[in-house]
């Protein structure tokens, strides 16, 4: 049992953490905002999916990480329009076009993939790091807080943000009536549609960033399917997290632990059979359901078009 | 009087808002009919109607919900188009609407701030001061940081009141504001729009009470299927009485017959009840409550030791500002809420642990003041809705098979004998209007083993002529020998039906008065807390 306890391991599972966990806040705090506004996304698995693409695409042509991220900010809002055009504004099931706009991103990437890059499956150069000096050298601690891309910081400061933008701008008050009481939202003299699209645009793009985060970051390389249910999770972490921007990184530090698990007992030398591990993220969603579930609350207009009465 | 008024007046010029021939169809239903109509600046202007007259649609199009298919609005002079709320917003138009448009969510102070740009940073300093300057305008108390969701449906209509009047509007419409609020409410309400009519302000005022009309109003028109049929004017109402107003807008909204008088008074509920045959002063309780006490989520009201009984044969009022535990006093008679202490009898046998089912059976029926959330299944057929409470049960189930002929046939009984207003008893519930949905209600609850019936507010919400109808079976009801338990938050309705009137305040039952001459005077004063 040593072996857990060592810095190698510990320092591996936990830098691991946060780099598997910064996609699942991206994709939980891009949910979160949707389902404020009323939008149920469960399009964001391919939101996320075609962000990793297009971000893989844009950093290996250009060879710059932040054009891989604005590259999958663009993928991801792609697939937002449509979801917007379609659940938003025409009023179609957000479940149905959800799960389409999912399974159409799924097969779009894998197949363009397969032209572009099977015979090469090109890698990224080493990810650029952002070492606070000082800090980072301290063992365990500094590789694990304060050695990671810079995205990994605007990730967290983006909690604080959209802390602050919830509960003390109008933004946050149009938000929240738009998806507890859209009526209320719309006399006041706030478009309701207009409210949803940009919240369903916006969680396209931090989906998007949170996918090429994935691709470029995390892996270096793209692979069909590779976010591998990560904006379910991000739904999953949205729905627990009551709103609050805070829960939902707690959430993905949570997930993101328990996906790093997989290379940490590589690295301990641990010899439990990968399946087993790689079941860890999905048996933590349920387990967590079952633990919090009950206590999710979530708006009464979730999934909901708005159709303004004739009254 | 009311043919010549409909003309409208040469000039438009000093009218907030001037209506040309505005017709508004919506699919099998010509909604408005060339209406024409002018609102003036410092003038409460009562708009009258049976539900379905075009009251609401009149008022959606003015809001900029709807917007007119012929015909023209003009605001202060001004040809416009209100194609979005925001657009009536910014011509000066606040609105209140009928149901609660608020975020339960949201606090009293931010539901007041909705609707600024969304960019900026909430101005919790200058709206929390307009906010105390409208709670001193309009004389209310309310807490600026409490979730709306926890306030009664009274207070919350005062929020909506001070968010129509935010912005400082020039014209203010009031669609049946007055439903929900006490005698000294409506008072208050009263008191608020005459203060803002000497200010200019133009009101718009919508009601199915005709006192208020008379008392508050001073131009009213009258609406019938979607035509302006008639208008009193200042003059008209200064110089007449108010049983003469009455008798006039009666005539116009039902259309000209003979009679009037006699159908006004049965229609207004005026008129002290008979006392029921079938009450006996020495006839032993059918239900009571011995220091019964629940126990409250928060934002609601809880009983607190309330005693009450109820003979057969006799309508017991509980009268009381909305709020005061009369919930939880329902729900406790029915068994949908467990006693936290004190015992309910039920023919001198203890029932206090007995739930819904039990109590069904022993002849306790409930008509909820939430038609359309717990009484009934909007997306289910009328048919469905009417046998609800006996689902699995003989005779119209067998082996837990549903005999849907049965069902039917009972149902076609049912709308035929109750005139229930709907296309076939298979068109879902929530389609109808409230005064058929009620119709529904007292159908299912009001059969031949009910013993015992709590109503909740049967009358809320319903025009002059479903709730006189409402009334009547109330009145019926009790005649047949029910112990009945009416509560409302409408005296009149009160000293009209019950024999006796209980007053609730916090959740407890201050005082029981015997309907009579002075019963007025002493239910106002027990429920201000004056006694």
């Amino acid at each position: 049992m040593d072996a857990i306890l060592s810095p190698a391991f510990v320092t591996a599972l936990l830098l691991g953490a946060v780099t598997a966990g910064t996609p699942l806040l991206l994709a939980g705090l891009g949910e979160q905002i949707a389902e404020k506004a009323g939008v149920l996304n469960i399009g964001i698995e391919g939101m996320m999916l075609m962000g990793a693409y297009v971000g893989f695409v844009a950093a290996f042509t250009t060879g710059s990480f932040w054009m891989g991220f604005a590259g999958g900010a663009a993928g991801g809002v792609a697939v937002a329009v449509l979801m917007s055009i379609l659940c938003v504004r025409l009023g179609m099931n957000q479940i149905v076009i959800g799960i389409a706009l999912t399974l159409g991103a799924e097969g779009l990437t894998a197949l363009l993939h397969h032209f572009q890059f099977s015979r090469s499956y090109p890698r990224l150069p080493d990810v650029p790091v952002l070492e606070i000096p000082g800090l980072a050298a301290i063992p365990v601690i500094g590789p694990v807080l304060f050695a990671h891309h810079p995205l990994v910081y605007l990730a967290v400061g983006l909690v604080v943000l959209l802390g602050w933008l919830f509960r003390r701008t109008n933004m946050g008050l149009n938000l929240e009536a738009a998806g507890q009481k859209p009526g209320a939202l719309d006399a006041a003299g706030v478009g309701v549609i207009a409210t949803r699209t940009w919240a369903v645009l916006t969680t396209g793009a931090l989906a998007g960033i949170g996918g090429a985060f994935m691709a470029t970051v995390g892996a270096g390389l793209f692979v069909p399917f590779m976010t591998g249910g990560a904006g379910f999770i991000g739904i999953v972490l949205a729905m627990l997290a009551r709103g609050r921007p805070l829960w939902v990184m707690l959430g993905a530090l949570l997930f993101g632990i328990s996906l790093a698990l997989t290379t940490a007992f590589q690295v301990a030398g641990f010899n439990i059979p990968t399946d087993v591990v790689h079941m860890l993220p999905f048996a933590m969603v349920i387990v967590v359901l079952v633990l919090f579930a009950r206590h999710s609350v979530l708006p009464p207009a979730l999934g909901l078009p708005y159709v303004r009465s004739d009254r | 009087m009311t043919e010549a008024a409909v003309s409208r007046p040469a000039t438009t010029t000093g009218t907030a808002i001037a209506l040309s021939a505005v017709t508004k169809r919506f699919p099998g239903v010509l909604a408005n009919d060339a209406i024409t109509l002018d609102i003036l600046p410092g003038e409460i202007h009562v708009l009258l109607g049976e539900n379905g007259a075009g009251k609401s649609t009149l008022i959606a199009m003015l809001a900029g919900m709807q917007q007119p298919d012929a015909g023209t609005i003009a605001v202060h002079g001004r040809d416009v188009r209100i194609g979005s709320p925001r657009e009536s917003l910014a011509l000066g138009i606040g609105t209140v609407y009928q149901h609660v448009l608020l975020v339960p969510t949201l606090t009293v102070i931010e539901n007041l701030m909705l609707g600024g740009a969304w960019w900026r940073r909430q101005d919790r300093g200058a709206a929390l001061a307009r906010f105390h300057e409208l709670s001193a305008t309009l004389g209310v108390a309310i807490e600026p940081d409490i979730p709306v969701g926890r306030l009664a449906l009274g207070e919350q209509q005062q929020v909506e009141i001070m968010r129509a009047l935010w912005r400082g509007e020039r014209v203010l419409i009031l669609d049946e504001p007055t439903s929900m609020l006490t005698p000294q409410g409506v008072a208050d309400l009263g008191r608020v729009m005459q203060r803002l009519r000497d200010q200019g302000v133009a009101i718009v005022f919508i009601t199915h009470k005709l006192r208020e009309a008379y008392a508050f109003g001073n131009r009213v028109s009258v609406l019938r299927l979607g035509l302006l049929v008639g208008q009193l004017g200042p003059d008209e109402l200064a110089r007449l009485t108010e049983a003469e107003v009455t008798d006039a807008v009666i005539r116009l909204m039902f259309g000209a017959s003979e009679g009037h008088t006699d159908d006004a008074d049965a229609l207004l509920g005026r008129g002290r009840r008979h006392h029921s045959s079938a009450l006996r002063a020495d006839a032993p309780p059918r239900i009571a409550l011995h220091g019964v006490a629940t126990e409250a989520a928060p934002g609601e009201c809880a009983l607190h030791a309330v005693d009450l009984a109820v003979r057969p044969g006799e309508i017991l009022g509980v009268a009381g500002v909305d709020g005061n535990g009369q919930k939880h006093l329902a729900e406790v008679l029915a068994g949908q809420r467990r006693a936290a202490a004190g015992r309910v009898m039920i023919d001198g046998r203890d029932a206090t642990a007995e739930g819904v089912a039990a109590r069904r059976a022993r002849g306790v029926r409930y008509v909820t003041d939430e038609r359309l959330g717990e009484g009934t299944i909007a997306a289910f057929s009328v048919a469905t809705n009417l046998v609800a409470k006996e689902i699995g049960r003989p005779p119209r189930w067998r082996h837990g098979i549903t005999l849907w002929d049965r069902v039917h046939a009972h149902a076609r009984e049912s709308v035929r004998r109750h005139d229930v207003r709907t296309p076939s008893e298979r068109t879902p519930i929530g389609r109808l209007s409230g005064g058929n949905i009620q119709k529904v209600l007292l159908a299912r609850e009001l059969d031949e083993d009910a013993g015992i019936v709590v109503y909740n507010k049967p009358t809320y919400g319903l025009d002059l002529h479903n709730n006189a109808l409402a009334r009547a079976r109330i009145a019926d009801g009790a005649a047949r020998g029910l112990a009945t338990v009416l509560i409302s938050t409408e005296l009149d309705e009160l000293l009209a039906l019950a024999d006796r009137v209980a007053v609730m305040l916090g959740g407890r039952v201050v005082g029981v008065v015997d309907n009579g001459a002075d019963a007025e005077l002493a239910i106002g004063r027990l429920m201000t807390g004056a006694a």
